[in-house]
């Protein structure tokens, strides 16, 4: 089986945000880069899975990004992929992502992806892929499980869980539940370097969005702290002030 | 030209957040002075009353059965070229997100998900990084596509009108996914959705206590949360844990017990109108993030607060 992961770094979620050149660019000085969290402990982990399930497998990692993000490909790596591909070009936007997804993901049997990104939010580059490759798309999968050429698949819904079948080739989509995070090991580490990463140039898109510009959030009025002998008072706040009640 | 709003279901029944999505579409419609056009796919139960909410035209079709991102995609395209969409609608809802790309494609359509504002003109909001940031977007494509942000757009009743939902025209392709279940927890508003969530963490010692959460949410209609530990060491369900790596939500008023207020609790929860957070610990990270404060024992406070909502439901 030819298993195909694609991953997308994202700043750590304690990083603090800041804006540049006139707010229209993230200030990147000072933010720890880590691989979208989705993509490594849920997306990566249970693609390794099928690939240890079914012998002769290979799990390829595609990422779209500079060569400044060659330690979160290494990463994936040393996890236990086998090899890589990297779109060498900035990713500007989800369809941009998704047309160079779908250039290089020909000849898979299933495409993983992460449920989101974590910094902008979208979830909207695996629909974009699937359609692009005329795939089924199971998305927000917790839980997959496999007989010959038939995925049953749990996936999460608006308070609730839904069971799907589908055969393969399709995209999928991974939230919580999926896998467990494995740690990469030193051995995994080393092997990493000797394993292939193929730079390949961006097909060309007419960007469809543009961000014109960044702002922050208005910052919070601050707490109004109340005496817990007093559970009344909030009541009243919570009517009359925040009129919430 | 007309704006299209993807009006979906879940279990056969039209969900909350796709009458905030008609009430979006009815308000960009109105300002572009062009219609708003409803399509329901699938068993809808309540598409009788979307004239309410002021759309102008009711479209099924109702001969699909289960979700399929291929065939939802695929209809909604289809029905937007005959009308003659310039924008199409969605929730930013697990079906949304997942039917809302697939439609870009097939319409050449920018996306933007999880909008803040109303689409004005071409441009419209959206919050990054868990909350920390805004973008204004602009977009560039005749045809424009947006989920919107849940609990942001209230629905609106607008008028008393009437309006008969008429079949639509379209293939059914056939699907590729077969849904074998659907089950959604009954007589609960799921988070996703809620207006009002009691939210409990580590602070509550076990899971045999969480009785007092309970009350405090029956008595306030609210959904119960919890913080993560409190989910992987199993004390309550996960479809309960909220935050950067759980379910991210946005109500109207969100009530923190027990939980310390960790960045990525927060990354979840920044978002709500309100927050009030009761902890023991004047130095809990959580009260810089909130808009209201108690410091005592939740063991103490809580019962408390459940008598004193109580009381005051009984007066008002
Ligand atoms: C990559 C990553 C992703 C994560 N994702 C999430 C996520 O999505 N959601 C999430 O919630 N966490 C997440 N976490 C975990 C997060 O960092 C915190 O560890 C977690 O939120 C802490 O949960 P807690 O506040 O319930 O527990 P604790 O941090 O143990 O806090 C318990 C709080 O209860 C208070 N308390 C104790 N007893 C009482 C009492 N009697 N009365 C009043 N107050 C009391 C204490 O003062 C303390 O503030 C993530 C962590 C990582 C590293
Ligand atoms: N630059 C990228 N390179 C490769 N995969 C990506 C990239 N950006 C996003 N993805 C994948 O698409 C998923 C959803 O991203 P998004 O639509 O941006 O929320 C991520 O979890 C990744 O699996």
């Amino acid at each position: 089986m030819k298993i195909l992961v694609c991953v997308s770094q994202t700043p750590d979620t304690t990083s603090k945000i800041q804006f540049a050149n006139g707010n229209t660019e993230l200030d990147k000085a000072g933010i720890q880069f880590i691989m979208n969290p989705y993509d490594e402990w849920y997306a990566l982990v249970r693609a390794l899975e099928l690939k240890e399930a079914n012998a002769g497998s290979t799990v390829t990692l595609l990422h779209v990004g500079a060569a400044a993000n060659e330690p979160t490909i290494r990463k994936g790596l040393a996890i236990g992929a086998d090899d890589a591909i990297r779109v060498d070009a900035e990713a500007t936007s989800s369809y941009f992502v998704a047309k160079q997804i779908a250039a290089n993901a020909q000849g898979f049997d299933v495409v993983f992806f992460g449920k989101e990104t974590i910094d902008y939010n979208g979830s909207e580059v695996p629909a974009m892929v699937a359609e692009l490759l005329d795939l089924p798309f199971v998305s927000y999968g917790s839980k997959m499980s496999t007989s010959g050429n038939v995925a049953t698949i749990e996936r999460d819904i608006e308070g609730g869980k839904e069971t799907v079948e589908v055969d393969f080739p399709f995209v999928l989509s991974c939230a919580k539940g999926m896998a467990e995070q494995r740690i990469p090991n030193m051995q995994g580490i080393m092997m990493s370097k000797r394993k292939p990463v193929k730079v390949v140039p961006a097909v060309a898109v007419n960007n469809t969005v543009a961000i014109k510009t960044y702002s922050l959030p208005p910052v919070k009025a601050g707490v109004k702290m109340i005496s817990p002998d007093n559970v009344e008072e909030l009541v009243k706040l919570l009517h009359n002030e925040a009129k919430v009640l | 030209m007309s704006v299209l709003v993807f009006t979906e279901s879940l279990t056969g029944k039209i969900k909350k957040s796709a009458l905030e999505a008609i009430s979006y579409g009815y308000q960009v419609a109105q300002q572009q002075g062009t219609s708003c056009i409803a399509l329901t796919i699938g068993q809808a139960e309540g598409a009788d009353d979307l004239g309410k909410y002021g759309v102008d035209k009711v479209l099924q079709v109702s001969q699909v059965n289960g979700f399929d991102s291929q065939v939802y995609a695929n209809i909604i395209s289809q029905v937007a070229q005959q009308v003659g969409a310039t924008l199409v609608v969605f929730s930013h809802s697990s079906s949304g997100k997942s039917i809302a790309g697939r439609v870009a494609v097939r319409l050449d359509a920018g996306l933007v998900s999880a909008a803040t504002t109303l689409l004005n003109g071409d441009t419209v909001n959206k919050n990054l990084f868990s909350g920390k940031g805004i973008a204004t977007y602009s977009i560039s494509t005749a045809v424009k596509i947006v989920t919107i942000s849940a609990n942001t757009f209230p629905p609106k009743e607008v008028s008393g009108n009437s309006v008969a939902p008429e079949a639509a025209s379209a293939n059914i392709p056939t699907a590729k996914i077969r849904v074998k279940e659907t089950t959604t927890v009954e007589g609960i508003v799921p988070l996703p959705e809620a207006d009002l969530v009691v939210s409990a963490g580590r602070g509550m010692k076990g899971p045999e206590n969480w009785g007092m959460v309970e009350d405090l949410a029956a008595i306030l209609g609210a959904t119960t949360a919890c913080s993560r530990p409190v989910a992987d060491i199993h004390w309550r369900p996960h479809h309960e844990h909220v935050g950067q790596t759980g379910v991210a939500i946005k109500p109207t008023l969100y009530i923190a017990i027990g939980i310390s207020g960790a960045i990525q609790h927060l990354a979840g929860v920044n978002q709500s109108k309100t927050i009030v957070v009761i902890n023991k610990d004047p130095e809990a990270p959580f009260f810089k993030a909130a808009d209201y404060g108690i410091v005592g024992d939740l063991f103490d406070v809580v019962p408390k607060l459940t008598a004193a909502i109580k009381s005051f439901k009984a007066n008002n």
